[in-house]
């Protein structure tokens, strides 16, 4: 089975076995369950928190995990 | 959110932050600078200049997670430890469907419908594209946000990101971080009255205290500044400086202010000089 890629914040990685976006939060520190200051888009389409534990990913997909930083 | 001023560690009194409230759509604000957090020399410094400058309102980017910097959640749980609100923007957007996405984000992420829309035309002046602006602001209102639209200091712009809905307009006084101050008051002025009755802030370009206090002297309802605070030689005292600037231009506004003349009307009576 060939690897199949995704992407996380503008850089390639691997697509987990599970296929799940709360096993590619869990692998970098955010809890899936309660991560305040944290919103997900797969595809340019926003992922609410609610659908973070069932939501599945597939081969290719682009993922933007952001959070608020110093702005004007 | 109404803010105390318990967090105010000069210990001045901030009396004359009660009794004029600035309403944006459900938010109540004591205080009419609000402020962003960009650019500052460290966190300190940050947190002093907000407290200094007595806002209650202060504005932040939404940025990729570094996935190996923690300091990064550092910043965010200090400043939710602060009495202010947060007000999140749709910085380096440079389309309407890119800013919508920020926009809805940000919601997600902080929990707010308030959101400071910008949608830039260019890298040079980083003046909005009003095209790009109006639709993003048409989207943003129906899908329930709160939006405060930093605008060209066009009239007609101005107008129909009031007639959208958006709860804020904010035209600038020229362009992001160029401190040059108001370059068109006559427009600022047209815009205010054209719009009486919606908030309007000022927003970008400001540069030092004199600017912000002339903005208010217009009638405008606020100041929304960054970078004359935070690249002042001393933040702090500019950010104090701008605290007193928006009350003394407020003052002088709702003092109402003589009227210009070309010539000269003594002030001391004529009647009873001596020699007469």
């Amino acid at each position: 089975m060939s690897e199949s890629t995704i992407q996380i914040n503008g850089a390639s990685s691997r697509l987990p076995d599970t296929g799940r976006l709360a096993d590619v939060l869990t692998e970098r520190g955010i809890d899936p369950t309660d991560a305040r200051g944290v919103a997900v888009a797969v595809n340019e389409r926003i992922v609410r928190k609610a659908d973070w534990v069932d939501r599945r990913l597939e081969a290719g997909d682009s993922i933007e995990i952001v959070t608020a930083r110093q702005g004007g | 959110m109404q803010a105390s001023n318990t967090n105010d560690t000069s210990g001045r009194t901030t009396g004359h932050e009660c009794g004029d409230p600035l309403h944006i759509g459900s938010l109540t604000l004591q205080s009419r600078l609000l402020l962003g957090t960009s650019g500052y020399p460290n966190m300190q410094v940050l947190l002093e200049s907000i407290a200094a400058s007595g806002t209650e309102l202060i504005t932040v980017a939404i940025r990729r997670i570094n996935l190996e910097d923690e300091q990064e959640e550092g910043f965010l749980s200090t400043i939710r430890s602060l009495p202010v609100s947060l007000l999140p923007n749709t910085a380096g957007c440079y389309t309407a469907k890119e800013a919508v996405l920020v926009a809805e984000l940000a919601r997600e992420a902080l929990e707010t419908d308030l959101i400071k829309l910008e949608v830039i035309g260019d890298d040079e002046t980083l003046m909005p594209d009003a095209e790009q602006l109006l639709k993003a602001a048409s989207e943003l209102v129906m899908s329930g946000f709160t939006v405060m639209a930093y605008a060209n200091d066009d009239p007609i712009t101005c107008r129909k990101l009031a007639d959208i809905g958006c709860a804020a307009v904010m035209p600038l006084a020229s362009p992001i971080g160029s401190g040059m101050g108001i370059v068109n008051p006559y427009n600022l002025q047209l815009i205010r009255e054209l719009l009486p009755d919606l908030p309007l802030l000022v927003d970008a370009g400001i540069g030092t205290a004199s600017d912000a206090a002339l903005a208010m002297e217009l009638g405008y309802d606020g100041i929304l500044l960054n970078t004359a605070v935070s690249k002042a030689e001393h933040p702090v005292k500019m950010a104090a400086a701008m605290r007193h600037a928006v009350h003394g231009g407020r003052f002088a506004f709702q003092a109402g202010r003589i009227p210009r003349r070309f010539f000269a009307q003594a002030s001391s009576p004529m009647q009873g000089r001596v020699g007469q």
